[in-house]
C-alpha cells in the first residue's frame, strides 16, 4: 500500500489488475439452502448417532459405587463430634459397611468426594504459592502475598505450605476391607502413590533442595498450616519419600476442583494379590474412616467413590446421551427441512428460473 | 477598497517604525524589510527575524513529544479511558482478577497499534514536508550579488525571489517587477481556489515605471502589511520608500504560495509571508472526521453492552452477597479473608465483587472493535482505490477516498443531490448551432463530426487527420511532459499539506485547463454561413478598398460579421501559444495601425483601464478618441437600423483608411492556418472558449488580447485591432457581459453584449414597427426567440449576442458617470453595476448560439440504475429551467411518461398555494386510486409497497410513496418553499415525486435543500458536484462526492470521495457501498456476538463458584482471545467477504435497498445475536460441565476445553456467516486455530510458577491425550450452531432476502443468469416503483402480469385539465384584482404558472414543438395587439396514437408587455434586476 510507485507514463496511476486487488480471488461461496444443507444434516445426524451408540456401550461397561459416609454407619458420632471446633484435635474413627453386587473388573479407583465444598472460589484459589511448592527457599521463608492471611502463624513463622488451599486439605483416611463370604476380612490393598499427574509430582511440586539434610531440617523455621495436625514433612508416615511438598495427597488436593461437588483420587486398587488381581470381587466391604474433616460448617457431604474407568473416563452417561439427543435433533430438523423443501420446493426452483 | 484603512494604517506605520522592535509581535501589522540590508550571518538586527521562515512542518509530533502527545490524543476516545481504568482497577488488590501486568496488555496493545499508525502517518508527512522544503528557488544573495539557488526552507521573509515561468511560488511574495511589458504577472491559482483561468497580478505601483531591471541592492523601502491571515482575497499594506512616499498594496500585488507563474518569463518579488504564515498554509485544514450511520448505530449497541455488563456484574454481586449470607457467622473453611485480613461482610464483599466482575467481564465491551473497524475501513479504502473500474484512463485519475471512516455510508444512501453542469455533463462546451439575424444555421456537418467522435472515442487521437494536427500534437505532448514533471513532484505528496495538494491538483489541472481534444476545438463550419461570412468580408474588403461607406452593406451580412466579431472579442479569453506552454502571445500589432497623435501614443502605453488607477488615462483616452474621431472616417456603415446611428454616421467626416490595418492582398492562406494552429485560448469558462473556437472556424480568430486592445483576424480583411475601451465583466445578477470597443472599420464606439437570452431579449431595443426595417427587426427577434426555445428544448445552453452603437455624445455622457462610479469610494461595486445597466439597453440583436454541454458517458444508465436502487435523485442546478429540464430528460432523470409538476411562484403566498394544490393533487390522484377502485388493477404495481412497508425509516402516518411524478422548481420559488412555514409542505410534495429538479438555485439554496432533506426526513444524503458552487452542498451532506473535472478542485477538496466521472458513482455505491456496508455491519454484529458469547461462559460459571468472580478460562486466554485468537478471520471476512458478486450488484441495483433499510444491521439483530450468543455459550458451558460433572477434573483442565470449544464455535459461526471463501479465509481460520494451540501449548509448558495465581501447567498437553476432549470438540459446536445453521438454511430456502436471491443468481451459469436478469428487468423496470417488486423474483406473480404492468398505470389525463384550469383562473383573478395591468408591470406579473406538462419523450421532436410554438407565438402576438386579457391554451391533438398531448398554457397578461418580447411557453418568471432608470440621454 505504501509503496512508492515508480511507474510513469500516461496510465501511471492505473491500478494493478490483480485478482486480489480487484477482489476477484477465486472463491467458494456456499449457499445455505435446503439442497446444500440437507445432505450435511443427514450426514451429521448419522455421525452423531454412531458416536453416541459407541460411547453409550463404552460407558455401560463401567461400574461405580458411591457411598455418602457423612453421617452413615457409625460416623454420625464423629460427625457430631466434629461440629465442635474444640474437638478438632481429638481423633475419631468410624466404620461404614457396604456391598458390591457385581464384580468391578480391571483397575478400580478409590475416590473421596466432597459436596458443597467451593474449592473454586476466586480468593481461595489464589491463596497459594506455587513458587513455594516448587521448592524455592526464598518463598519457603517469605511466602507470596497471595497466601495472605495464611502466610505466617501467630509466632510470625512462615507457613509451609502456605495459603488457604493447603490449609484446608482433606485429612480423612480410609481403610477398605473386603469381607469374603465365609472368610476372614481382607484389607484391600490401595496404591497411594503415582496417582498424581507426572508433571505435578516431578515439576510443579518439589521439595526444597535437601543437600543431605533431612526434610524436617529443610522445613525448619516454618510452621505447619493452621488446621493441620502434622507438619508437611510428616504427611506420609509410611513412605518417607512421599513427604513434604511432593506428597501425593497434597498434590492432588492442590489441584483445585472445578465444581463445588467433586471427587479426588485417594488410591488405586493394587491388583498384585489375590483375590484382587482381576478387580474388586462382588461381596461385602467395610471402610474404616479416620474422620477428621469437618463439613457441617458449609453444609457439605463427604463420600467415597469406587469406580472403574474406560478410555473415555468414568461412568458418565451424559456425553453418549448428548450425542444421541443431538443426533435425533439434527434428524428432526433435517426431516422438517426436507418436508418443507418438498412442499415448497417448487418455489425455490422457480425462483432460480 | 482599502482606502479608509489606508490612512489609519499610515499613521500606524509611522508609529511602528519608531517602536518596531518590541511591538512587532503585538501589533496588528507586520513590517518587512529587505534582508539584504542586513548581514545574513548575524540576524540580531534583522527586524524580520521574528517571522516564520519558509520551512514547513506539518507533522504533529517530534521524537520527544510523540509519546505524551499521542497518548493524550488517544485518551480523547472514551473507550480507551475506560479500558485503562479497568486495567488500573486490576492493580487494586481487593478487586483484582488478573495478574495486573497482564491486564494492561490489551490496552497497551490497542494503544500501540494506534500509535504506530499515527507514527507512520506522521512519518509520511515528515517525508513530504522534507520534499517540499527542499524544492529549489532563486533567492538574491547579498554576498554574491546575484540570484542563487536555494531550498524553499531557506527562504525567509524579506528575501528577494526571482520567479520564472511555470515555477511554483515558495511563499507569499509581493510582486516588485515583472518581465511583462504591462508590468503584469499571470498566475494560475487553481491550486488555491480551483479556478483554472489565469489571474493577473500587478507590480507594486511604485515600481511600475522602472524601465530598467530591478536591482535588489537599490531597494530600501519598508513594507507594512497586515498580520498573516487566511483570507485569500484580502491583502492590505503600504510600502514606504526612503523618500517618505507611501504606496498602497492590494491583493493584486501579492503572489500566493502554491500558485504557478504562467505567461510571464520572469518576475521578482519580496517575501512577505513564509512557511506556515502563508495564506495557502493557513487555509489548509485536515480532512474532516465524520461518523457513519453504522457507527452511530453501533455506539448505541455498545451502550447496550455496557448495560448488559452492569446487569451481569450486579447480578453476580448480589449473588455473591447472598451466597456469603447463607453461611451466616460461621465462615466455611474455604472462605478466605480479605487481603487486609479482616472479615468481609456480605455487603462489602458484594461491592468488591462488583468491581472484580467488571474486570472479568470487560471483554464484553469489545476493546478491539474500534481498532478492527479502523483496520477494515483502511482495507476497504484500499480496495476502492484499487478498483480498475473506477479508474479513468483519460485523466489518469482514480477514485480518491478523502474521508477514511465513512465507507459504509456509501451503502446506505437514500437521496442523491447532484449538480448538473460538470457532474452530469462533461462541462466541455461544444458549439452546436447558431442563429444570426433570424436565420438558423444548423451545423449539421459539425453534428455529424461530433457523432463520429463519440463513436470512436477511444481512438480519437490516432484518427485525427486535420490540417492542424501536427502543431496540435506538439502542444499536447509538450503539455504532457510538463504534466509528468509536475506529477513527479506531486504524486508522493500528502494530501494534508497544502502545497502538496496544490501540486497534485496542478498536475490534474494541467491536463484540463485548455481544450485538449480536437472535438471541442474544431468546428466544421456550416457551409451556408461560411459562404455568407466570406461574401460579407469580401464585400467589406471591396468596400474598404473602394472607400465606400460600410453602411451599404446589407444588414444581414453586417449582422453576420458583427456576430462573429462579438463572439471573438466579447470575452476575457487570453491567447497563448502552445509551443511555449501558457506563454502569452505578446505581439503587438500597433505597427500596422500607425500612431496618429501623441495622445494616441500615450494612450497605447497606458496600462489597462481595468486597473484601479485608470481615471486619468481613461479621460485622456477619451480626449484622444475625440480628436482622432475627427479625422476618422467610417467606411463601414453601421449595419443596424437604428436611426440615431445612421445620423451619427452621416456626421462623421469621411474616410480615414489607415485607422485599421491594411491587409496584404495576397495574404497567404497557408501561413494563416499555421499561425492559427499555434494559438491556444485560455478562457475563464469553457463556453467562452467554445465560442472563440467557433468563430475561429469561420476564420474570425482572436489573435491577441492586451488590456487595451483586442486583435482579431478576419478573412480578407486581415488583422484588425479593436481598441478596448471598457470591459463590463460578467456577473450573475446581470447575467451578461459587455465590451465597449472602438470599431476600427467604422470608428464607432460599439458595445458588444453577450448574455443569457432571458436578459438580453428584454434589453433589445423595441423595433420601430413603422418602417420595413423595424418590421424586419421584429421578425428577427421573434425568430431568434423561436430558435432559442428550440435550443433550450434540445438541452443546449443558449447565449444571445447583441450590439449597440453609441454616439459620441451618448458615450461621453455614459463615460462621465461611469468614471464617477469607478472613482467612487463607497459602494463602487453598486455604482459600477448601475453604470453597466445604463449602458446595456436598447441593444440590437445579432443572433444567438447554442452550446452543447455533453452528457457524460453513461449518465442515463447510471441514473436509471441508481434509481432502481431506491435512491431518490435530485438535481440542483444553477441553469435555467428549460435547459435543466431537457438535460433531465436526456439523462433519464425525468421520464417521458411521467407527469411533471412545475412550481413557479413569485410570492410567498403563491408558493404556499401551489404547494397546497400539488399536495392535494398528489393525494387525490395516487392515494385514493391506489386505495379503492384501482386497487385491483395495480396490485402488481403496488405490491412492492406492501412488501416494504417500512422502507423509509421515518415513515410517518401518511404513507409517502414515490410516484411517477417529477417536480421542477425554480430558484425563486425554492427560496419561498425553503421558508420555515412552507418547508414541510415542500418536503411532502418533493418526497412523493420520483425526481426533483431545482433550477436556478444558488449554492446556498443547494446546501439548504440538502440540509432540509437530511434533517427533516432523517435520511442519508449524498451530494455530488464538481464546482465551487457545490462545495457547501457537499459539506452539508452525509457523504460528499466531488467530481475531479473541469472546474478545478474545490469540490474535490471539500469532498469525502472524489470521482473522475459521474458514472463511477454507480459502482461506488452499488458495489463498494453495498460491500462495505454489509461487511462492516456483519463484522460489528459478529463482534458483539463473539464477546457476549465468550463472556457469558464465565457468567454461567459464577453459579458454580459462589459468584466469587473466578474464571475457568485462564487469564491469558481471556485477554488474548479477542486480541489474537479470534481476531484475524473476522478481519479477513470483514475486508474480503462479498455477499453478492459485483456483476450481479450492478445488474440488480435493487439489492442496494437492503443497505438503505439497514437490513444487515437492525436493532433487533443485535438482540438476536445476543440471544444466540447466550444460547451458544450455554451449550459451550453445559456440555463440558455435564461431561465432567462428578469427576475429579480441576478448574483449568475443565476450562481449557471450554476455551477451545468457544473458539471453534466462534470460528464456525463466522464460517456460517461468511459468504465467500477465498484461500485467505481458510488461511486465517487455520491460522487462528494453530495460533491458539501453539500459544496454549507453549504457555502451558513454559513455566510452572510464573503465571500465578492461575497455573495451567501441562494442561493442554494432557487434554490432547484425552479422548473426551475430542468428543466434546465434535458435539459442542454442532449443537451450539445448529439453530443458526437451521435458521439460515430455512431462510435461504423459504424466505430468502433479496441479497440471498442475488447470491443464488451468482451461482447460476452465466446464460441462465442473463435470462433471469433480463426478465427481472422487465418487472423491476416498471417505472412506477423505486422500490422494485423484487420479491416477485422469489414468488413470481401469475404469468402474464409482467406484461400488463407497464400498461396498467393510470392515465393522469383525466383530472389534469380541471386542476390546471382552476389554477389559472384563480391566479388570473387574483392578479387582476390586486394590481393594475400596466405595461411596466407585465414582466413582474408573469404568471406563476402551475403547469402539468406531460411531455413527449426526451427528444422533444422539433416538428411538433415548433408547430406548437408557432401557435403560441401567434396567440401572444395577437393578444398583444388586441390587448384583451384572455387565457390561452394550446392543445395539440394527440399524435402517434398516444393519449398524451403537449399542452402549454399561458396567461394573457404575458402578451401585454411594453416590449414585444416573446415569451416562450416554457419560460417562467425569472428574477431579473429591475432596470430602474433606463435613461440614456
Amino acid at each position: 500500500m505504501g509503496k512508492v510507485k515508480t511507474k510513469t507514463g500516461p496510465l501511471a496511476r492505473r491500478p494493478d489488475n490483480s485478482a486480489f486487488k480487484q477482489q476477484r480471488l477465486p472463491a467458494w461461496s456456499p449457499m445455505l439452502t435446503a439442497n446444500t444443507v440437507l445432505p450435511f444434516f443427514y450426514f451429521m445426524a448419522l455421525i452423531c448417532m454412531f458416536l453416541g451408540v459407541w460411547l453409550l456401550l463404552t460407558v455401560q461397561s463401567t461400574k461405580e459405587m458411591k457411598l455418602d459416609y457423612t453421617e452413615a454407619g457409625t460416623c454420625d458420632r464423629c460427625f457430631e463430634k466434629r461440629k465442635n471446633v474444640s474437638n478438632a484435635a481429638q481423633p475419631c474413627s468410624c466404620t461404614v459397611v457396604f456391598s458390591i453386587g457385581k464384580k468391578f473388573k480391571g483397575d478400580v479407583f478409590f475416590y473421596y468426594g466432597l459436596r458443597n465444598f467451593h474449592q473454586n472460589l476466586r480468593r481461595y484459589m489464589d491463596s497459594r504459592d506455587d513458587a513455594q511448592m516448587v521448592g524455592r527457599k526464598k518463598n519457603l521463608q517469605t511466602p507470596s502475598t497471595y497466601c495472605f492471611p495464611f502466610t505466617t502463624d501467630q509466632n510470625g513463622q512462615p507457613i509451609a505450605p502456605c495459603g488457604a488451599v493447603a490449609n484446608s486439605m482433606f485429612n480423612d483416611s480410609f481403610v477398605l476391607t473386603y469381607h469374603m463370604p465365609g472368610g476372614r476380612p481382607e484389607k484391600v490393598p490401595l496404591l497411594r502413590q503415582g496417582i498424581t499427574w507426572y508433571t505435578d509430582k516431578n515439576i510443579k511440586f518439589r521439595n526444597p533442595k535437601t543437600e543431605n539434610l533431612t526434610l524436617p531440617e529443610v522445613f525448619k523455621g516454618t510452621a505447619k498450616p493452621l488446621y493441620w495436625q502434622k507438619p508437611v514433612y510428616e504427611l506420609d508416615p509410611l513412605d518417607p519419600t512421599n513427604n513434604g511438598f511432593i506428597n501425593d495427597d497434597l498434590i492432588i488436593w492442590m489441584r483445585e476442583a472445578a465444581f463445588p461437588n467433586f471427587k479426588k483420587l485417594y488410591g488405586v486398587l493394587n491388583r498384585a494379590k489375590e483375590p484382587f488381581t482381576t478387580g474388586l470381587p462382588a461381596g461385602n466391604y467395610s471402610i474404616e474412616i479416620s474422620y477428621n474433616f469437618p463439613v457441617q460448617y458449609f453444609r457439605g457431604r463427604k463420600e467415597v467413590v469406587l469406580t472403574t474407568l474406560t478410555w473415555f473416563g468414568g461412568q458418565n452417561h451424559f456425553l453418549p446421551i448428548a450425542y444421541l439427543v443431538t443426533s435425533s435433533l439434527i434428524l428432526l430438523v433435517a426431516i422438517v427441512l426436507t418436508v418443507v423443501w418438498w412442499k415448497f420446493g417448487k418455489n425455490g426452483k422457480n425462483m432460480e428460473e | 477598497m482599502a482606502r479608509d484603512g489606508e490612512d489609519a494604517g499610515m499613521v500606524k506605520a509611522a508609529k511602528v517604525k519608531r517602536q518596531r522592535k518590541k511591538k512587532t509581535k503585538e501589533n496588528k501589522t507586520r513590517t518587512v524589510h529587505a534582508n539584504i540590508l542586513y548581514d545574513n550571518a548575524k540576524g540580531e538586527e534583522n527586524p524580520n527575524r521574528h517571522y516564520a521562515n519558509n520551512k514547513i512542518k506539518t507533522t504533529k509530533y517530534t521524537l520527544l513529544s510523540f509519546l505524551p502527545k499521542n497518548l493524550f490524543e488517544q485518551f480523547h476516545r472514551f473507550a480507551n479511558v475506560y479500558f485503562v481504568f479497568i486495567a488500573l482497577l486490576n492493580f487494586v488488590p481487593v478487586v483484582n482478577a488478573f495478574q495486573p501486568e497482564l491486564a494492561l496488555a490489551p490496552v497497551v496493545f490497542i494503544l500501540s497499534v494506534t500509535a504506530i499508525k499515527d507514527l507512520w502517518e506522521d512519518y509520511r508527512r515528515h517525508r513530504s514536508d522534507k520534499e517540499i522544503n527542499h524544492m529549489d528557488c532563486l533567492v538574491y544573495s547579498r554576498v554574491e550579488r546575484r540570484y542563487v539557488e536555494k531550498y524553499w526552507k531557506e527562504v525567509r521573509v524579506g528575501d528577494f525571489i526571482r520567479l520564472r515561468c511555470n515555477e511554483i511560488l515558495p511563499a507569499d511574495v509581493l510582486l516588485l517587477t515583472s518581465s511583462d511589458p504591462d508590468r503584469l504577472c499571470h498566475i494560475e491559482t487553481a491550486t488555491l481556489d480551483g479556478e483554472t483561468n489565469l489571474k493577473q497580478r500587478q507590480v507594486v505601483r511604485s515600481f511600475f515605471d522602472l524601465d530598467c531591471d530591478f536591482d535588489p541592492t537599490k531597494y530600501n523601502s519598508i513594507i507594512e502589511c497586515e498580520k498573516p491571515n487566511n483570507d485569500l482575497n484580502r491583502f492590505r499594506g503600504y510600502i514606504i520608500h526612503r523618500s517618505g512616499r507611501r504606496d498602497a498594496l492590494y491583493k493584486e500585488n501579492l503572489l500566493l504560495r502554491g500558485c504557478t507563474i504562467r505567461n510571464t518569463e520572469e518576475a521578482v518579488g519580496i517575501v512577505i509571508y513564509a512557511g506556515h504564515e502563508t495564506k495557502a498554509m493557513l487555509n489548509n485544514n485536515g480532512p474532516r472526521y465524520k461518523r457513519s450511520k453504522l457507527e452511530r448505530q453501533m455506539n448505541v449497541d455498545v451502550f447496550w453492552c455496557v448495560i448488559i455488563l452492569l446487569v451481569m456484574c450486579l447480578f453476580a454481586a448480589v449473588g455473591h452477597g447472598l451466597w456469603m449470607f447463607q453461611y451466616g457467622d460461621k465462615r466455611p473453611v474455604f472462605d478466605v479473608l480479605s487481603p487486609e485480613g479482616t472479615d468481609l461482610s456480605p455487603i462489602m464483599s458484594a461491592i468488591y465483587l462488583f468491581l472484580t466482575m467488571i474486570i472479568v467481564f470487560q471483554v464484553l465491551i469489545p476493546i478491539s472493535l474500534f481498532v478492527s473497524i479502523e483496520i477494515v475501513k483502511i482495507c476497504q479504502v484500499f480496495f476502492i482505490h484499487q478498483d480498475m473500474d473506477l479508474y479513468d484512463e483519460e485523466t489518469d485519475s482514480h477514485l480518491q477516498c478523502r474521508a477514511l471512516n465513512i465507507t459504509e455510508d456509501l451503502g446506505q444512501m437514500q437521496y442523491i443531490f447532484s449538480d448538473k453542469t460538470g457532474t452530469l455533463t462533461e462541462n466541455k462546451m461544444v458549439f452546436r448551432r447558431c442563429t444570426v439575424a433570424g436565420v438558423e444555421y444548423s451545423h449539421d456537418a459539425n453534428a455529424r463530426r461530433l457523432a463520429m467522435y463519440q463513436e470512436m472515442d477511444s481512438e480519437e487521437e490516432e484518427c485525427t487527420s486535420h490540417g492542424g494536427t501536427l502543431p496540435r500534437r506538439d502542444s499536447v505532448t509538450s503539455h504532457q511532459s510538463a504534466r509528468v514533471v509536475l506529477r513527479s513532484q506531486s504524486t508522493k505528496s500528502h494530501r494534508r499539506t497544502g502545497s502538496r495538494a496544490e501540486a497534485k491538483r496542478a498536475s490534474i489541472l494541467s491536463k484540463h485547463t485548455a481544450f485538449s481534444s480536437p472535438m471541442e476545438k474544431d468546428i466544421t463550419p456550416d457551409p451556408q454561413l461560411l459562404d455568407k461570412v466570406n461574401e460579407c468580408s469580401s464585400q467589406m474588403d471591396f468596400m474598404r478598398f473602394h472607400s465606400q461607406p460600410m453602411s451599404q452593406l446589407p444588414s444581414d451580412l453586417s449582422d453576420i460579421i458583427d456576430f462573429f466579431i462579438a463572439l471573438t472579442i466579447c470575452n476575457t479569453v487570453v491567447v497563448s501559444s502552445p509551443n511555449q506552454p501558457r506563454q502569452k502571445v505578446r505581439m503587438r500589432f500597433e505597427l500596422k495601425s500607425p500612431v496618429k497623435t501623441i495622445e494616441d501614443f500615450i494612450k497605447r502605453f497606458t496600462p489597462s483601464r481595468l486597473t484601479s488607477g485608470s481615471n486619468s488615462s481613461s479621460s485622456s483616452s477619451l480626449i484622444t478618441n475625440r480628436s482622432s474621431n475627427r479625422g476618422c472616417s467610417s467606411i463601414l456603415s453601421s449595419p443596424s437600423a437604428e436611426s440615431t446611428l445612421t445620423k451619427l454616421d452621416e456626421e462623421k467626416p469621411p474616410n480615414l483608411e489607415h485607422t485599421f490595418s491594411p491587409v496584404p492582398p495576397c495574404y497567404s492562406e497557408k501561413a494563416w492556418a499555421v499561425a492559427e494552429g499555434e494559438l491556444r485560448y485560455e478562457a475563464e469558462s469553457p463556453d467562452e472558449a467554445a465560442l472563440v473556437y467557433a468563430a475561429r472556424a469561420y476564420k474570425c480568430s482572436l489573435v491577441g488580447r492586451l488590456p487595451d486592445q483586442v486583435t482579431v483576424e478576419l478573412p480578407h480583411l486581415g488583422k484588425l485591432s479593436f481598441e478596448l475601451l471598457h470591459t463590463l465583466g460578467f456577473d450573475s445578477t446581470r447575467k451578461r457581459m459587455s465590451v465597449v470597443v472602438r470599431h476600427p472599420l467604422t470608428d464607432q464606439i460599439t458595445v458588444y453584449t453577450k448574455g443569457a437570452d432571458s436578459v438580453i431579449m428584454d434589453l433589445i431595443k423595441p423595433p420601430n414597427t413603422g418602417n420595413s426595417k423595424g418590421k424586419r427587426q421584429k421578425k428577427i427577434v421573434y425568430r431568434t426567440q423561436n430558435y432559442l426555445n428550440l435550443y433550450a428544448a434540445d438541452g443546449l445552453r443558449t447565449l444571445c449576442i447583441a450590439k449597440k452603437v453609441l454616439t459620441k455624445e451618448e458615450y461621453a455622457c455614459w463615460l462621465q458617470r461611469h468614471l464617477e462610479a469607478e472613482t467612487a469610494i463607497q459602494g463602487r461595486e453598486e455604482l459600477l453595476f448601475e453604470s453597466a445597466l445604463r449602458l446595456e439597453t436598447n441593444l440590437h440583436l445579432l443572433g444567438a448560439t447554442g452550446i452543447e454541454d455533453r452528457l457524460q458517458d453513461g449518465v442515463p444508465e447510471t441514473i436509471a440504475s441508481l434509481r432502481k436502487a431506491g435512491l431518490q435523485i435530485w438535481v440542483l442546478t444553477g441553469d435555467k429551467q428549460e435547459t435543466a429540464v431537457n438535460i433531465a430528460y436526456a439523462c433519464k432523470l425525468l421520464e417521458p411518461e411521467e407527469e411533471i409538476l412545475t412550481l413557479n411562484a413569485d410570492s410567498q403566498e403563491a408558493c404556499a398555494l401551489l404547494l397546497e394544490e400539488s399536495l392535494h393533487y398528489i393525494q387525490a390522484k395516487f392515494l385514493c386510486s391506489s386505495a379503492d377502485h384501482a386497487a385491483k388493477a395495480f396490485t402488481a404495481n403496488f405490491a412492492p409497497f406492501e412488501i416494504y412497508p417500512s422502507s423509509s425509516p421515518s415513515s410517518s402516518s401518511v404513507p409517502f410513496m414515490v410516484h411517477r411524478l417529477g417536480l421542477v422548481i425554480d430558484g425563486r420559488t425554492l427560496a419561498y418553499a425553503l421558508d420555515k412555514s412552507l418547508e414541510d409542505k415542500f418536503l411532502a410534495v418533493a418526497r412523493s415525486c420520483r425526481s426533483v429538479l431545482c433550477c436556478r438555485s444558488t449554492p446556498l439554496q443547494k446546501s439548504m435543500v440538502v440540509k432540509l432533506v437530511r434533517n427533516k426526513l432523517k435520511v442519508m444524503t449524498l451530494a455530488i458536484g464538481d464546482g465551487a458552487n457545490d462545495v457547501s452542498m457537499i459539506q452539508v451532506a452525509d457523504v460528499g462526492v466531488g467530481i475531479s473535472g473541469q472546474e478545478g478542485m474545490q469540490a474535490v477538496m471539500a469532498s469525502d470521495f472524489a470521482l473522475p466521472r459521474f458514472r463511477y458513482l454507480q459502482k461506488l455505491l452499488l458495489v463498494h457501498g453495498h460491500w462495505c456496508y454489509s461487511r462492516l455491519a456483519n463484522m460489528i454484529l459478529y463482534f458483539f456476538y463473539k464477546n457476549a458469547m465468550f463472556v457469558a461462559l464465565i457468567f454461567w460459571y459464577q453459579f458454580y463458584c459462589g459468584f466469587s468472580g473466578s474464571a475457568m478460562i485462564d487469564q491469558w486466554y481471556l485477554i488474548f482471545f479477542n486480541l489474537m485468537f479470534s481476531a484475524f478471520p473476522q478481519l479477513i471476512t470483514g475486508t474480503l467477504d462479498k455477499d453478492v458478486s459485483a456483476e450481479t450488484l450492478q445488474q440488480l441495483p435493487q439489492l442496494y435497498i437492503s443497505g438503505q433499510n439497514s437490513e444487515e444491521y437492525k436493532p433487533y439483530m443485535f438482540w438476536m445475536n445476543m440471544i444466540d450468543a447466550f444460547y451458544q455459550s450455554l451449550v459451550c458451558f453445559f456440555i463440558p460441565y455435564f461431561a465432567y460433572a462428578d469427576s475429579d477434573v480441576d478448574l483449568f483442565t475443565w476450562g481449557t476445553p471450554i476455551t477451545t470449544l468457544a473458539l471453534f464455535t466462534i470460528l464456525l459461526h463466522l464460517g456460517i456467516e461468511t459468504k465467500t471463501w477465498t484461500w485467505m479465509n481458510w488461511l486465517s481460520i487455520s491460522f487462528s486455530i494453530a495460533l491458539f494451540f501453539t500459544v496454549a501449548l507453549c504457555y502451558n509448558a513454559s513455566c510452572p510458577t510464573c503465571y500465578s495465581p492461575s497455573n495451567p501447567y501441562w494442561t493442554m498437553q494432557r487434554l490432547l491425550q484425552d479422548p473426551l476432549f475430542y468428543f466434546l470438540c465434535v458435539i459442542t459446536p454442532v449443537t451450539a450452531l445448529l439453530p443458526r445453521y437451521f435458521y439460515r438454511a430455512c431462510q435461504g430456502t423459504l424466505f430468502p432476502s433479496p441479497v440471498q436471491v442475488g447470491r443464488q443468481l451468482d451461482k447460476l451459469p452465466a446464460e441462465t443468469r442473463r435470462n433471469i436478469l433480463s426478465l427481472s428487468r422487465v418487472k423491476v423496470g416498471s417505472p412506477l416503483s423505486t422500490k422494485p417488486p423484487f420479491l416477485s423474483l422469489a414468488k413470481p406473480l401469475p404469468k402474464g402480469s409482467n406484461k400488463t404492468e407497464k400498461g396498467s398505470f393510470p392515465s393522469p389525463k383525466a383530472s389534469q385539465g380541471s386542476i390546471l384550469q382552476t389554477h389559472d383562473t384563480r391566479k388570473c383573478h387574483k392578479r387582476s384584482q390586486s394590481e393594475p395591468l400596466g405595461p411596466k408591470h407585465s414582466e413582474k406579473s408573469l404568471s406563476d404558472l402551475y403547469t402539468l406538462m406531460s411531455t413527449e419523450g426526451d427528444t422533444l421532436p422539433y416538428t411538433k414543438d415548433s408547430q406548437c410554438l408557432d401557435k403560441t407565438l401567434d396567440v401572444s402576438v395577437s393578444s398583444w395587439i388586441t390587448s384583451t386579457p384572455q387565457t390561452d391554451s394550446v392543445e395539440l391533438p394527440p399524435d402517434r396514437g398516444s393519449s398524451q398531448c403537449v399542452r402549454y398554457t399561458r396567461n394573457s397578461e404575458e402578451g401585454l408587455g411594453s416590449e414585444p418580447s416573446v415569451h416562450q411557453p416554457g419560460r417562467r418568471t425569472e428574477q431579473r434586476p429591475e432596470p430602474a432608470s433606463l435613461t440614456t440621454s
